[in-house]
């Protein structure tokens, strides 16, 4: 059986522009949120988010680094930052240089839940006010979502499958599982998989505060908005920024003495069918999502040391996740760390299950788990589990589940552990 | 140099992300600067705005050199 490991990582966050600033900021237990700064939020009942820094900030993100400025100028910043993200895993990876024959066998996998949502508005205003001979010529290509596979294939030369996820928030757990069955099914031997958003726009802010979705009650204190668990918690921060993963076939990656962080055991899917934005009421989905996902792995639930939570802040999702977790897990409840990293970068949407699994991966190389900010006063359903409150926590952690729920009722989990 | 040329090779440096130098006037937008029939598209609307000019598709299909494009404008700018 081909089995599939993890060779490279690319992060894009509003902690930094690299996955070691990131991972040192979410380590040292910083927030990326702040007031909105992208455009006059002023008349929003949603003031803040989680922005992306400019380059000139102490953890921004330079996209001269690996995106051509005309591309740049052409494109939703969500395909930005997916490059970027794509540029940073194939160069940890150490795969700048492959021949025509792997390049053949590599591949792209990654998707956004929303896609280029700022230049739909911007180009809409161009249409009403100067009419359609005014829509830039790029105006399809630069929003649409698979343009960041596209992208990066002809970037780097990947002539294998050319995929792109869209399931909402679950896109970037979805990406690097389908990619990874892929691999495992001998389409290619490298994927790079993961995904992006960057929807912090006048009408991705208003579209989510009218669903009710987003925190309002925090708009003067930003870096307290997001807190997963807590009893005070009112809805998700928006966040923005790209991961994406180097998956590789792990006789393909040994053969060339490539550094692996992981391999990919498991992967689960399922759907809630109940309802488009609440999540199902007994966290039905979340449940066989976790379930399949630890099935596949051939593991139990005392095997998993740490889940990073899907936990948006939001008043429902988050007790219902922990409560699908505790039926699953049972008496291992006890002896595993759950935390949710949105507290720190926000809801990063269709990027959230890339990044957090990145956070997985670096949580098995460093033995380390990452915090949960702002979890003052745990509500009274989420007490009795190690949710890391504040602080990061040193400790074993030999596997990981890392989940995703999106609108639709489309779930994702996926079990990673370290090679032995 | 004209006032319309400098005006011209400013946008084409904004657009196109070329050096300043590389635009010179017998330059070609496809051969010796990078662009593609979608950029030279977007140009041309850039063009129009800037110079406050119409610039017809069949006009604008045959201005390949940063000095068509100078020289459309003069003659057609109000």
């Amino acid at each position: 059986m081909r089995r599939v490991v993890v060779t490279g990582l690319g992060l894009v966050t509003p902690l930094g522009g690299d996955v070691e600033t990131s991972w040192a900021n979410i380590l040292a237990g910083k927030s990326g949120a702040g007031p909105i700064t992208k455009f006059d939020a002023s008349d929003q009942k949603c003031r803040i988010a989680c922005e992306v820094k400019p380059a000139d900030h102490e953890y921004g993100f330079d996209a001269n680094k690996r995106v051509d400025h005309k591309v740049q100028r052409q494109v939703d910043p969500f395909i930005v930052f997916g490059i970027d993200a794509a540029g940073q895993a194939i160069e940890d990876a150490g795969l700048l240089d492959m021949s025509e024959e792997e390049k053949v066998m590599a591949g792209c996998s990654i998707g956004s839940g929303i896609g280029g949502l700022p230049g739909i508005e911007s180009e809409s205003l161009v249409l009403d006010r100067k009419g359609p001979g005014r829509v830039s010529p790029h105006f399809v290509h630069g929003r649409l979502i698979n343009l960041i596979s596209g992208q990066v294939s002809i970037k780097y030369g990947l002539k294998g499958p050319n995929h792109a996820v869209v399931t909402a928030c679950s896109t970037g757990a979805h990406s690097i599982g389908d990619a990874a069955r892929m691999i495992k099914d001998g389409d290619a031997d490298v994927m790079l998989a993961g995904g992006a958003e960057s929807t912090i726009c006048p009408i991705g802010i208003a579209g989510f505060a009218q669903a009710r979705a987003l925190s309002t009650a925090f708009n003067d204190e930003p870096t307290k908005a997001s807190r997963p668990y807590d009893q005070a918690r009112d809805g998700f921060v928006m966040g923005e920024g790209a991961g994406v993963v180097v998956l590789e076939e792990y006789e393909h990656a040994k053969a060339r003495g490539a550094k692996i962080y992981c391999e990919v055991i498991g992967y689960g899917l399922s759907g809630d069918a109940y309802h488009v934005t609440a999540p199902h009421p007994e966290g039905d989905g979340a449940f066989r999502s976790m379930a399949m996902a630890l099935r596949k792995a051939g593991v139990e639930p005392k095997d998993i040391d740490y889940i990073n939570a899907h936990g948006t802040s939001t008043p429902l999702g988050d007790e219902l996740e922990l409560g699908a977790v505790r039926r699953l897990f049972g008496d291992a409840i006890d002896s595993v760390s759950m935390s949710s990293t949105k507290s720190a970068i926000g809801h990063l949407l269709g990027g959230a299950g890339a990044v957090e699994s990145i956070f997985c991966i670096l949580a098995l190389r460093d033995q380390i788990v990452p915090p949960t900010l702002n979890l003052d006063n745990p509500s009274e359903s989420c007490q009795g589990v190690d949710l890391v409150p504040h602080k990061a926590k040193k400790r074993e952690v030999r596997a990981v589940l890392n989940n995703s729920f999106g609108f639709g009722g489309t779930n994702a989990s996926l079990v990673m552990r370290k090679l032995d | 140099m004209s006032d319309t040329a400098d005006r011209v090779k400013k946008i084409v440096v904004e657009h196109l992300g070329v050096e300043a130098d590389k635009v010179t006037e017998d330059a070609s937008f496809i051969d010796d600067l990078g662009a593609d029939s979608l950029d030279i598209v977007e140009l041309v609307m850039a063009f129009e705005e800037e110079f406050g000019v119409e610039i017809p598709d069949d006009a604008a299909e045959k201005i390949s050199t940063v000095s068509d494009a100078i020289k459309y404008i003069e003659e057609n700018k109000g």
